[in-house]
């Protein structure tokens, strides 16, 4: 099974679009997809505008590959479940996000092995041909490294005015 | 007695992001706050507070939310509030500070690598620590720290 997810807040037609022409001439995959705020109305995938969290996760622990906007979120959960994703970040040229931080996020990602960056709709299309052999992300642990958790901590408990 | 803590993140990237963070709350009595019903608390018993969801884009949904964040903040007086956004943490900060005097934290997105979002600076006054999680992004003249990143 594939999962599209696009986010809650704003529409991404484009990539939708992209990954239901791509469904239709594959109609042996399943491909549930997450599409948000989207308008355009998708014909072969699986669609739903939001999932609630726990049924995302699942979804997101059950999926062969992950197809996302260029969110951290999405980003962060394929490395730690070492599902390969493919991200496309929102352009915004086209209007597709309030900022070009997708695009910066894409490039950081880049070469990070299991994370599959498309720039466009072309390079989405070459990536989803060859599916089934797109790396996997080595898995990451559940949390941020002890060195950040454990500063953080060490101020909230030196903000402390001695109350006990 | 242990800190009440809210920890509070708008679903998807945000809440990832907050969730990697809960080794930092251990022992503490922490409650949630999100903007997407059915997730699950990353640590504590308590349950997670759902509120609306608001952006640049979607502004007439602030008022609405103030509101709801207002109960949470009321029924469960946080000490300490952290976020990593995004608009419900940035309403949560400054009411929180405001109404209640809380230790507060704001720690900026990871997608965030060439500016601190605009939050970040909504919130200068409001949060007693800003984390930027990229290093070069650390500037002591505008009270950005770095203290490291979520991966």
């Amino acid at each position: 099974m594939i999962l599209l997810s696009v986010g809650t807040q704003l529409p991404f037609d484009r990539l939708v679009r992209a990954v239901d022409d791509w469904a239709l001439v594959h109609p042996r995959i399943e491909v549930i997809a997450q599409i948000g705020p989207s308008t355009y109305r998708p014909h072969t995938l699986k669609a739903f505008a939001f999932l609630d969290q726990g049924a995302f996760l699942d979804l997101q622990k059950r999926a062969d590959l992950h197809i996302s906007h260029a969110g951290m979120g999405s980003i962060l959960t394929a490395m730690e479940y070492g599902k390969p994703i493919i991200v496309m970040p929102r352009d915004f040229g086209r209007g597709e996000h309030r900022n070009g931080h997708q695009a910066a996020t894409a490039r950081r990602f880049a070469d990070t092995p299991g994370v599959h960056v498309a720039a466009d709709v072309g390079a989405l299309t070459d990536r989803l041909s060859q599916f089934r052999n797109l790396s996997r992300p080595s898995g990451i642990t559940a949390h941020a490294s002890p060195a950040f958790t454990d500063r953080l901590r060490a101020y909230l408990d030196s903000t402390r005015s001695g109350r006990e | 007695m242990a800190d009440r803590v809210l920890l509070v993140a708008s679903a998807g990237g945000h809440w990832v992001q907050l969730a990697r963070l809960v080794p930092a709350f251990e022992g503490m009595d922490v409650k949630f706050v999100t903007t997407v019903a059915g997730g699950r608390a990353p640590m504590g018993r308590r349950s997670v507070a759902v509120v609306w969801d608001a952006s640049q884009s979607s502004p007439w949904r602030l008022p609405p939310m103030m509101a709801q964040m207002m109960v949470v903040l009321i029924r469960f007086r946080p000490d300490i509030i952290v976020t990593t956004g995004a608009a419900p943490g940035v309403v949560a900060l400054w009411l929180g500070k405001i109404l209640l005097g809380a230790r507060t934290v704001w720690i900026d997105s990871v997608a965030n690598s060439e500016k601190v979002s605009l939050s970040a600076r909504l919130v200068e006054g409001k949060a007693d620590l800003r984390l930027t999680q990229w290093a070069h992004l650390a500037d002591a003249a505008k009270g950005i720290d770095y203290f490291g990143a979520v991966l």
